[in-house]
């Protein structure tokens, strides 16, 4: 290092003291900037529910109402019942159709537009979950179909595709768990005309965060429950009417809250992200809130949480594999398409094994999925499936979203093309906990 | 019925026998025919009675390479058979040992290539002979089109001249199925393939292969020299023609890749119990409920290891589905032999590795299956060569826009 490189070494130095630090403190303004930010951030959150409605029981049941359950199946099949292709097409097609023209919009503004969420509701997302009894339209109970309805809902758009589904996780929790006072009370909004924006809130703001070890508390208190807490990218925070939150109930471990955003103590704040813009995502803030002993989803089984985190990682695996299916569907017309030193690209073997490559990962992504998916649907422990379906994802999703623009080049990069979205939204799938639920 | 990607009831027996011969008598052989490469395995021969007994007592197939013809499907349902039941039967046996299972009389790829494309008159002639299968040249691998022996039809006879290597069992086969063309200027659609008795005096050996792995699987070089072969002996159409001739000798490799990939998923998912075992020695136990970047990172990394054998084996299984179901699955096909067999490679060298010395020792087997996982990305089809297949199917590219 020469006089002059070390001289500009520690300028820089002494500059980022000087800015960093001695500043501040030397005309004491350390403090109150501190404050200042503090203040931004606390004023960043508002009251959440405020145009939330009042719950109270609609329907009264003796006991709980469940959707049938599926029984094991003889022999191996990839063939879905004629009711999921249905849905697959109906869903899938209001996915290219609506969706798609909407996401580059969306993400822009940070919010899905009303009306689309409408119609997505009028397609029966909400209450795949909701037992007959309730009004819901599906009499069997199927992680699969969930899946199969995530995947094409996300082949249109990863953030819209969260935001149509968040409402949907709550229902299904509910329908999962709930006893009858709360299926009575929460679910037939859930099949009616407006159902309820609604979202399931398992992640915590900060790194190596694990869903077993939650910071978010609930004490028994008085006959019921306080709760004090931080949740993170929670779909649609700030227009949601109810909650499921996950937290660390005394020295029982964790458990599933009903939270009505009109509590007293629920603020939320926007926490836009990398990607997923379109679902609004927010931190929701959990001060003090108390709950009725009714407000117990699952009754703190350790069974019922783990099968919970375990089906919300398995909806971000369905919208991973609808995302990547995304891409490839956009990559293939554009390789061919694209001319260089005279020839389309894709007759380059780098470009075009790269497409196969996407190919591969995908569909080895989507079977893992499904079995997981399956083996729910047929009672079957899936912890081992959702676990792996889970890497594949992370790994070849971001592998996915990242080959997708670097097969499009500089025209990846800018927002013409939705690649730069994808790789953006692919990103979340492998670190998301809660928000969706098959 | 609904979606399902479990192992159907119907094959837990024949799992369950498959599975015992390989632990009872593939795996205590292993290393002895590791070590002791070109000699003749003779434990096999009870063994391959036994399998023959297992395919005739059962209409599923069996447990080796026994035929992978395609049947059509009467009523429209949903059907698991031959296809399935074969491929869960490599995987078995492969777990086992690759090599030995290569080595299996009666169940090589040449019987492979019978059983999918000859006629009923060939079918019962061959029926109960080992059947080795020469494609390989000097000068043409994967490049089938650039076949050089050749085929001249004389009298009753067809006179073949060339050369062949890289036949598995071809010293210890009763027949060879010998790619030849019929007219070299003609290029794919003349290449067809023969029924050479291995007595065949015109069939001469030239040498056995040493190998990095499957040691077992003795690997054999040919000459043919004016080696006459009844015409009856030509597998499909004598006719060359340019659409369907190629594409029938192809045939055979749309229907043995997922059994290829299955023998990559048998192999892999052999690493990951050993290495599952060894790491629980030295107190690793994975938990599949915990995010993998809370755990330890040998822990995390087996996780990876287990999901990527989860894509092959899925993969496969979705291959041989769609051929017992009539459904074309030459993209499936290559899908599973590509992730199986890059995959099974990646597993067993990582394996290996999180071992450490007796990863790599001999003491132990997974240094062995780290060599042997490395022919299985390579035979019927290259790595390479599948994404070829792939890419050219996505894109709708023929073989000259996409070389």
């Amino acid at each position: 290092m020469n006089a002059a490189d070390k001289g500009m070494s520690l300028g820089l130095r002494a500059l980022n003291r000087v800015a960093g630090i001695e500043l501040l403190d030397r005309v004491g303004l350390r403090e109150r900037a501190a404050r200042a930010l503090y203040s931004a951030t606390k004023n960043g959150f508002k009251a959440a529910g405020a145009t939330a409605r009042t719950f109270s029981r609609q329907r009264k049941l003796d006991t709980p109402a469940r959707q049938g359950r599926g029984t094991r199946a003889e022999l191996f099949d990839l063939t879905p019942t004629d009711e999921q292709q249905m849905m697959r097409e109906a869903i899938g097609n209001f996915a290219i159709e609506k969706l798609r023209p909407a996401a580059l919009e969306a993400d822009d503004a940070g919010a899905a537009p009303a009306e689309l969420l409408a119609q997505a509701n009028e397609l029966g997302v909400t209450m795949l979950g909701v037992p007959g009894e309730l009004d819901g339209a599906f009499e069997e109970r199927s992680a699969v179909t969930s899946v199969l309805v995530a995947e094409q809902l996300a082949r249109g758009d990863m953030g819209l595709a969260l935001a149509v589904l968040a409402p949907g996780a709550v229902g299904t929790a509910i329908g999962l768990w709930g006893d009858a006072e709360q299926q009575g009370t929460y679910l037939p909004a859930f099949a009616g005309d407006e159902p309820p924006a609604a979202a399931l809130a398992l992640l915590e703001p900060r790194a190596l965060f694990d869903p077993a070890k939650l910071q978010t508390k609930a004490r028994a208190e008085g006959g019921g429950f306080v709760l004090q807490g931080l949740k993170s990218l929670v779909p649609r925070a700030a227009d949601a009417e109810l909650f499921v939150v996950a937290a660390e109930l005394d020295d029982r471990g964790p458990a599933l809250f009903i939270v009505e955003a009109k509590e007293t103590g629920v603020s939320v704040a926007p926490e836009p992200a990398m990607g997923l813009r379109a679902a609004a995502t927010g931190r929701l803030a959990l001060d003090g809130v108390k709950l009725s002993a009714g407000a117990l989803l699952g009754d703190a089984d350790p069974a019922t949480y783990a099968a919970c985190t375990r089906l919300a990682r398995l909806g971000w695996c369905a919208l991973a594999v609808g995302t990547s299916q995304a891409v490839l569907d956009y990559v293939i017309p554009y390789v061919n398409e694209r001319v260089a030193f005279g020839e389309p690209v894709s007759h380059r073997q780098a470009v075009a094994f790269d497409v196969a490559n996407i190919a591969i990962e995908l569909d080895g992504m989507r079977l893992a999925t499904y079995r997981a998916a399956s083996r729910a649907d047929q009672g079957l422990d899936n912890a081992r499936e959702v676990a792996l379906a889970r890497s594949l994802v992370t790994r070849y999703g971001m592998k996915i979203g990242s080959d997708g623009v670097q097969l499009l080049g500089g025209h990846g990069y800018i927002k013409e093309h939705p690649v730069e979205r994808w790789y953006r939204d692919l990103r979340a799938a492998g670190l998301m906990e809660g928000g969706v639920l098959v | 019925m609904p979606i399902n990607l479990e192992i159907p009831k119907k094959f837990k027996v024949l799992v369950g026998q498959a599975n015992q011969v390989a632990t009872e008598v593939l795996r205590p052989n292993s290393r002895k025919y590791d070590r002791a490469e070109h000699e003749y395995p003779k434990e096999l021969d009870m063994l391959a009675a036994l399998v023959d007994g297992m395919n005739e007592g059962s209409d599923l197939g069996g447990a080796g390479a026994s035929g992978v013809r395609r049947s059509e499907n009467g009523d429209g349902g949903n059907r698991n058979g031959s296809n399935m039941s074969t491929v869960l039967g490599v995987i078995e046996m492969c777990w086992g040992d690759v090599g030995l299972t290569l080595s299996m009389p009666r169940q090589g790829l040449g019987n492979s290539a019978i059983a999918s494309v000859a006629d009923d008159e060939q079918r019962e002639r061959f029926e109960g002979k080992w059947a080795a299968m020469a494609i390989t040249e000097p000068e043409a691998g994967s490049d089938t089109a650039a076949i050089r022996t050749t085929a001249v039809l004389d009298g009753d006879d067809y006179v073949l001249n060339g050369e062949k290597i890289y036949v598995t069992a071809g010293e210890r086969a009763d027949l060879v199925v010998v790619w030849a063309s019929l007219d070299p200027s003609q290029g794919r659609a003349a290449i067809k393939s023969f029924v050479v008795e291995r007595s065949n005096p015109g069939l001469i050996l030239d040498r056995l292969e040493h190998k990095l792995g499957i040691r077992a699987s003795d690997t054999a070089a040919f000459r043919l020299e004016n080696c006459r072969v009844p015409k009856e002996n030509l597998l499909g159409s004598p006719d060359i023609d340019m659409k369907k001739s190629f594409a029938g000798a192809m045939q055979t490799f749309d229907n043995t890749r997922p059994l290829v990939a299955g023998m990559a998923v048998g192999v892999a998912r052999a690493c990951i119990e050993r290495t599952r075992e060894l790491l629980a020695d030295a107190g690793i136990e994975p938990d599949y409920d915990r995010p993998a970047h809370s755990q330890p990172a040998a822990a995390a990394e087996l996780l990876e290891l287990e999901s990527e054998y989860e894509a092959a084996h899925l993969l496969t299984l979705q291959a041989a589905w769609m051929a017992d179901n009539s459904k074309p699955n030459s993209l499936q096909a290559s899908y599973a032999k590509a992730k199986a067999g890059r995959s099974c490679v990646d597993i067993a060298l990582r394996c290996v590795a999180l071992c450490g010395s007796a990863g790599y020792g001999e003491d132990e087997l997974l240094e062995k299956w780290a060599r042997d996982a490395k022919i299985l990305d390579i035979f019927e089809g290259t790595q390479q060569i599948q994404l070829l297949i792939i890419a050219r199917q996505l894109l709708g590219k023929t073989s000259s826009e996409l070389r």
